[in-house]
């Protein structure tokens, strides 16, 4: 416990930066940021579900038993992730559409159970919930910083407002599969350009 | 010994404690769900049927029992008079079931649109059914009491170029409907009264 909360907090901003530094949870970073909306949608519905799954786990860290752990981290993460599921459906559906399976797929982020049982299965509650947030805003950011990418140049909208005109020929190939594996390989080797200074 | 039912004490509150609060989030969020799954899979389609209605039809829906299940029909109110229902039907494609939305006046028994909802065609050929308006268009004022065919079968709907097995398929989706409306007539009459 010799950090603060705040470093708690800040790490995940930049060392721990989950896709860039961790490079962790990569399913639905690379499937689902077609565009801005879909990375912060997802961003968010992680937040909720490891903050919450952080505070549990450590609030609950001297009642569970070793053994079973993973199985415990597992049945109170399935929870969070079907309460997000059931509230998307109910509050904003036609983005539950777009990330389709990859909501329900948050259960075996290993973003998520990583956390749990690096983090919050040995800290206490207020470094936990901090570890969480720091975790999941650099997951957000990261998510909606390739969906900006992504969108930008694949279909030449941003939060689906045309930024360069009708005249603009999109460059389709981001918004594939193979584009998001180049775009997440670009900004690995830029974060490592800027790291390495 | 000791060890393994601490175990399985954990494990057991644990996952009774998740059952319970999915059960009251499952329970608060169902009708919100329902609407939402109506308005985005069958909203487009409906509101295409119903165009011109004074009315929501997907909050003005009722629930009839046709034997084993319930189906849903949606109200169309015109010129101040509920006397429009839309409601499912289902055919076999090419690929699998077709559903279809076919909106029915009741005051004539005439269709006044249909518009296809879910499907597994092929993309490009027998989703034409359901993006290109020109076919949907023919079922507008064809009686709901004759059974509907494609041309080849003698009845009166052009089959799509290449997707005849689509085409008679969404035919029989509207003979479908048609078969359900005619059963239920008696009941639909007496539910849309209250909504006039």
């Amino acid at each position: 416990m010799a950090k603060s909360i705040t470093q708690e907090f800040v790490k995940g901003l930049w060392d721990e930066i989950p896709p860039f530094r961790l490079v962790l949870g990569l399913c639905p970073v690379l499937a689902v940021t077609k565009s801005v909306e879909n990375g912060l949608g997802m961003g968010m519905a992680v937040v909720f579900v490891l903050v919450c799954s952080n505070m549990l786990v450590s609030l609950l860290r001297n009642i569970i038993p070793s053994k079973v752990r993973i199985a415990c981290f597992i049945v109170i993460i399935a929870t969070f992730v079907i309460v997000v599921e059931l509230l998307m459906q109910a509050y904003t559906y036609s983005l539950f559409l777009k990330l389709g399976i990859f909501i329900p797929l948050i259960v075996v982020n290993c973003v998520v159970l990583g956390r749990a049982e690096a983090f919050a299965y040995k800290n206490g509650v207020v470094a936990s919930i901090a570890d969480g947030l720091g975790i999941c805003v650099g997951f957000t950011l990261s998510l909606t910083a390739l969906g900006a990418l992504r969108e930008v140049f694949g279909s030449g909208t941003f939060l689906g407002m045309s930024v360069f005109g009708p005249s603009f020929q999109p460059f389709t190939f981001m918004v594939e599969a193979p584009g998001a594996f180049v775009c997440l390989g670009l900004m690995l080797c830029m974060m490592n350009l800027a790291g390495n200074k | 010994m000791r060890e393994i039912i601490k175990m399985i004490v954990v494990l057991t509150v644990l996952s009774s404690f998740s059952g319970g609060l999915l059960a009251a989030i499952r329970g608060g969020t169902k009708e919100k769900i329902e609407y939402q799954q109506l308005v985005f899979v069958k909203g487009p389609a409906i509101r295409n049927i119903l165009e011109g209605c004074s009315n929501d039809p997907i909050v003005d829906r009722f629930k009839i029992k046709d034997g084993d299940i319930e189906r849903s029909f949606f109200v169309g109110v015109f010129d101040g008079k509920a006397n429009t229902v839309a409601f499912e039907g289902i055919g076999k494609g090419f690929g699998g079931d077709i559903g279809l939305m076919v909106g029915i006046k009741m005051d004539d028994d005439k269709i006044v649109g249909m518009g296809v909802t879910t499907h597994s065609e092929t993309p490009g050929i027998g989703t034409k059914a359901q993006t290109d308006p020109k076919f949907p268009n023919q079922f507008k004022g064809l009686s709901a009491i004759e059974p509907c065919k494609v041309k080849p079968d003698g009845g009166g709907i052009d089959a799509i170029s290449g997707a005849t097995v689509t085409s008679r398929g969404v035919c029989g989706g509207v003979t479908n409907a048609a078969d359900i409306y005619k059963r239920l007539k008696p009941q639909i009459a007496e539910k849309i009264k209250a909504f006039n």
